[in-house]
């Protein structure tokens, strides 16, 4: 079945000028992500993972080819139709969660809604639920540093999924998480990907990503190494263990 | 569809209320160094005020104490200008204030990097970010220069019965008075904004990638 392409790079290369040297971080990449997966982005520190990840969200500019996300070319959208592509269409998870710190956490979750133009009702309304969905029930006038780790990175996937985005990136979602919590939080990510049929891109070097993935991409050194389906990668893993 | 992006203006208010009320010790600080020279400007404009009223009610006996707490008269005149020295210092330390205000808010936007940049991964326009700070400097603004205003006015009236006695509370210019208060509120007001412009900017043009690099 030919399933639809959400997002597709297409000979991306991305420099970083240092003022004396110029470091070419990503080198020429090309991919095809398809609707409703979920999909990794693996590689070592260094390998230009993260750099890619801000490409695809359409947080930077890639310094040769294109990015398009629906078919349509990022690079083409003017500063409006931009924040309303972040708003609408992709949901950011963060390593570092980046939750506003001053809003209670279902005031981070209803920032966006507000963006994007909902009343403030609906938006009270929808974002209880998405906590309620998250595993935060009764949590909703906490502020960020009244919560854990775990917690206030659930607060972000909620707050990623606020306007029924077509993608959510996570960027080492489970890079400041202790092993348990960053398992809750995969687990919760794969069951609203497949509940929701978003498309979950993350970056990660977090070998229990695997297991729940559907592709993966290894990323060396600024080009794709290697991308694997999720039926190549189970015998991998099983003769890891 | 319609592309929409959208932020209430009551949601702003709300947004910038709460900012300040969060991190109150920080708009304290902001705020202090223009309650201090609001405060200053409304004690020469009132004490002016008060002398002027005083000399109004055109009693010898008045005159005589206008003379003796140093106010210069020319026999004759009708008002008591204040002095080149007193419009300097007045100037200056509102020049000081403005320097304050642009140094604390750059600090303000500085401190909240990630979280601008948070709100642009979020679909934040940059003239939503610019309208946050203005909000915020314009509440501080207010209170600042009101509670400036009035330790001002309150100033003035104590130091002007010291030297010129109960005549200053029988002549209160009541009219002269408000009108000094308004003056100073909008000089005040004006300032935190005018101190807010360049630190705002900064803050929203920032691009999300390099709020996110920067260390918390």
């Amino acid at each position: 079945m030919a399933e639809k392409i959400i997002v597709r790079v297409s000979g991306v290369t991305k420099n970083f000028d240092l003022g004396k040297i110029v470091v070419e971080v990503l080198k020429g990449i090309d991919l095809e992500i398809e609707e409703g997966k979920y999909l990794s982005i693996m590689g070592p520190s260094g390998s230009g993972k993260s750099t890619l990840f801000n490409m695809i969200g359409g947080l930077d500019k890639p310094t040769s080819g294109k990015v398009f996300i629906d078919e349509v070319d990022i690079a083409q959208l003017d500063a409006y139709e931009l924040a309303w592509l972040r708003c609408r269409k992709i949901g950011y998870i963060f390593q570092t969660f980046n939750l506003i710190p001053v809003m209670t956490a279902l005031e981070n979750v209803t920032l966006p809604m507000t963006f994007a133009g909902m009343s403030n009702d609906d938006a009270i309304e929808q974002g209880m639920g998405l906590l309620k969905q998250v595993g935060l029930d009764g949590r909703h006038a906490h502020k960020p540093t009244e919560l854990s780790g775990g917690q206030q990175q659930r607060v972000a996937v909620a707050r990623a999924l606020a306007n029924s985005p077509a993608i959510v990136l996570a960027d080492e979602p489970t890079g400041n998480l202790d092993l348990k919590t960053g398992e809750d939080i995969i687990d919760l990510l794969k069951e609203l990907s497949s509940e929701r049929k978003v498309t979950v891109i993350s970056a990660t070097h977090d070998y229990k990503m695997l297991n729940v993935s559907d592709q993966v991409i290894w990323i060396r050194d600024g080009r794709v190494e290697k991308i694997q389906d999720r039926d190549e990668l189970e015998i991998r893993t099983g003769g890891l263990e | 569809m319609k592309r929409l992006i959208a932020l209430p203006f009551k949601k702003s208010l709300e947004i910038a209320f709460q900012s300040i009320r969060v991190r109150f010790f920080r708009s304290l600080v902001t705020t202090m160094s223009l309650v201090l020279a609001v405060a200053f400007l409304c004690y020469m404009r009132a004490s002016n005020d008060l002398a002027q009223a005083v000399l109004a009610t055109g009693d010898i006996d008045a005159i005589q104490v206008l003379v003796k707490a140093g106010y210069d008269i020319v026999p004759g005149a009708e008002s008591i200008a204040t002095s080149a020295k007193q419009r300097w210092i007045v100037t200056l330390s509102l020049l000081v204030c403005i320097v304050g205000i642009i140094n604390a808010q750059l600090m303000s936007v500085t401190e909240r990097f990630r979280e601008i940049g948070t709100m642009k991964c979020l679909g934040a326009l940059d003239r939503f970010v610019v309208r946050l700070f203005v909000l915020e400097a314009l509440m501080q603004g207010l209170a600042g220069s009101l509670t400036g205003a009035v330790l001002g006015v309150i100033g003035a009236t104590l130091s002007s019965s010291l030297d010129l006695g109960v005549l200053v509370f029988s002549s209160f210019p009541w009219p002269a008075i408000a009108l000094t208060v308004i003056i100073s509120v909008v000089v005040g007001t004006s300032l935190s904004l005018l101190g807010v412009i360049y630190p705002a900017i900064i803050a929203a043009r920032m691009q999300p990638v390099e709020a996110m690099r920067q260390e918390q």
